[in-house]
């Protein structure tokens, strides 16, 4: 199925505000088993001159993804959810995430296509702090696989 | 601390990594995560949709990888872009051992501006899993 080109160009509203947790960015380090001392320990953090812990590269995945699975959740937009993948994903930084942060996202449709009946949805998301400080903004493909095709 | 610009040609090799993945390491980071997918945890599921297996998240795996630039670097903060795409299942058999992803990485350009292009390779059972994986670094 063809994907709603009206949302090509589309920014949503800012997210509601993601309160970055020291607890949570522990959470995540443990579950990728990245004992950097620098996502655990402020102490660690602190001598390389972070406020406080900060997050593994890839953490900034739970504050985008969440903007952008949304819209793609958008009936109107035409995507079948349940055939989907991650097709890529990038990340650039201003600077790391740190615990205590207040993030806001605001994520936009860049393209909708359809490739060898793959329906293909790129969206980004810029994450920024209330304050208005960029912080890094992720770029995600997701992949809605063609009913026919088996595998991902 | 972050290795010097200076003392970093091109073709330097970072320190390769291998990290297992077990089933217990899906259901952690889709607690973690937030991403509950069924075709990270259930196997009748992954294989109803034609998936070999239940397949471990690709973001598991983008995290996996880039452990061998931040642990190179030190200092995680100077990764300024990381990206790649998701070209191969990472499938995760339901026994002790599960998959086993092997991790290299190479720089491939200095930039003006004392960053560092640094291409990454990730596989399981000698097959590629992430496609025009690539970092970009802030050198001290």
């Amino acid at each position: 199925m063809a994907l709603n080109q009206e949302f090509v160009g589309r920014s949503f509203p800012p997210s509601p505000v993601y309160q970055v947790g020291r607890e949570k960015i522990r959470e995540f380090a443990t579950a990728i088993g990245d004992s950097n001392p620098v996502f655990h320990d402020p102490a660690a953090a602190a001598a390389l001159g972070y406020a406080d812990i900060i997050a593994p590269p890839t953490f900034a995945i739970i504050v985008s993804l969440k903007a952008v699975t949304g819209v793609a959740h958008d009936p109107e937009l035409g995507l079948d959810y349940s055939r989907v993948v991650h097709g890529d994903q990038r990340f650039v930084y201003t600077r790391p995430i740190c615990a205590g942060d207040e993030l806001v996202v605001t994520a936009t449709i860049e393209s909708a296509r359809t490739v060898a009946g793959n329906d293909m949805l790129s969206a980004r998301a810029d994450v920024a702090t209330t304050a208005g400080e960029h912080v890094v903004t992720t770029y995600s493909t997701i992949v809605a696989r063609a009913a026919e095709e088996a595998g991902a | 601390m972050t290795p010097a610009f200076a003392d970093i040609e091109v073709g330097y090799e970072l320190p390769s990594q291998q990290f297992p993945i077990t089933r217990a390491d899906l259901v952690r980071y889709c607690g973690a995560s937030g991403d509950f997918n069924i075709i990270h945890w259930n196997e009748r599921i992954a294989t109803s949709v034609g998936l070999p297996n239940v397949i471990a998240h690709g973001m598991f795996t983008m995290a996996e990888a880039v452990r061998v630039v931040t642990d190179w670097l030190g200092d995680p903060g100077a990764l300024v872009d990381y990206g790649c795409r998701f070209t191969r299942p990472v499938v995760v058999a339901d026994d002790d051992n599960g998959a086993l992803l092997t991790v290299t990485a190479k720089v491939t350009e200095k930039r003006d501006d004392n960053t560092a292009l640094i291409t990454i390779s990730a596989s399981c059972d000698d097959a590629t899993v992430l496609g025009k994986a690539q970092a970009i670094v802030r050198l001290a």
